[in-house]
C-alpha cells in the first residue's frame, strides 16, 4: 500500500491507495503516524480517491489518525472518497465523527 | 434450501490471503451475474469474516481457514467461513457495534458491516472448538442474468 504525502494550501495531505484491510492497515498507521510526528500538521487530509478497496480496517486507520489529530489540536478531513469505501463508512456511522468530503 | 452448485477453499489464517478469499467469492458470485456494487458488498463482508477468523480465533497461532460457497434457490449466494480456533465466549456481544477484543488495529465494525452487506447473518461459535459464520446475500435477477 504506497502512500503520497503532499503539502496543498496549508494542509498535509496524505494519499492512500490500493487495497486497504487488515493486511495492509499497519503499514498505513504507521506511514501516517510517522507523517504527523514529523509535520506536526494542524490540517489532515487523507485522500481516498485512489483507493480500490477497504473494509473495517480502514475505519481503525481513520479513527486513529482522527485521535493522533484531536490531541494537536488539529483537524481531519477525508476526501475523494470512492463509492465502496463509503458504503462501509456509512454503514459504520463514521460520518457522525469525521467530516467526509 | 437446495443448493446447485458449491466450492470450498481452505487456507491459512494469514493475512495475505484476505485479498485471496474476496477475490475467490467475488469469482463465485459472477454467477448469480451481480452489479458491481454487490460484488463489492460480497468482497466487503468476506473480508470482514476472514479478517475476524485470522485476528481473533488464531491470535497466535497460524490456523485453518474454511470458505465454502454455495450458490442456492432463489438466486441467493451463501457464504461460510469457517475456523477450528479459540471460539468466540460471548456471541451477542461480539456482534455489538464498536465491541473488539483487537487492539488498536481493530474498529469492532466488522460483524455491524457483514450485517450491513448480507441479508442474513449467522455465527455459531464453541470456545476452544472454533467459530463459523454463515452468510447469505440474494443477488437482483437482471435480464440475461444466469447461473
Amino acid at each position: 500500500m504506497p502512500i503520497t504525502i503532499d503539502k496543498q494550501n496549508g494542509a498535509t495531505v496524505i494519499s492512500l491507495r490500493g487495497e486497504v484491510d487488515h493486511h495492509s492497515a499497519r503499514t498505513i498507521m504507521e506511514n501516517i503516524d510517522q507523517t504527523i510526528s514529523s509535520t506536526l500538521p494542524m490540517n489532515l487530509v487523507l485522500d481516498l480517491s485512489s483507493v480500490t478497496f477497504m473494509d473495517s480496517s480502514g475505519i481503525a486507520v481513520l479513527l486513529r489518525s482522527l485521535r493522533q489529530m484531536d490531541q494537536l489540536g488539529g483537524k481531519l478531513r477525508v476526501v475523494g472518497i470512492p463509492s465502496q469505501p463509503r458504503r462501509v463508512l456509512e454503514a459504520a456511522g463514521i460520518g457522525r465523527i469525521i467530516t467526509l468530503a | 434450501m437446495k443448493s446447485l452448485d458449491q466450492t470450498t477453499i481452505v487456507f491459512t489464517s494469514r493475512s495475505a490471503n484476505e485479498g485471496f478469499a474476496r477475490a475467490v467469492a467475488a469469482c463465485f458470485a459472477t454467477r448469480l451475474d451481480p452489479t458491481l456494487d454487490e460484488v463489492a458488498d460480497i468482497k466487503t463482508a468476506v473480508s470482514e469474516a476472514v479478517t475476524n477468523a485470522i485476528v481473533h480465533a488464531y491470535p497466535d497461532t497460524l490456523g485453518k481457514i474454511t470458505m465454502r460457497l454455495r450458490l442456492l434457490e432463489d438466486h441467493q449466494l451463501e457464504i461460510q467461513i469457517k475456523d477450528n480456533g479459540v471460539g468466540i465466549p460471548d456471541v451477542e456481544q461480539a456482534r455489538t457495534p464498536l465491541f473488539t477484543t483487537g487492539n488498536e488495529e481493530r474498529s469492532g465494525m466488522g460483524f455491524t458491516i457483514m450485517e450491513s452487506f448480507m441479508d442474513t447473518l449467522k455465527v455459531r461459535s464453541v470456545v476452544g472448538k472454533g467459530t463459523t459464520v454463515t452468510m447469505r446475500r440474494r443477488i437482483a435477477l437482471r435480464a440475461g442474468g444466469g447461473q
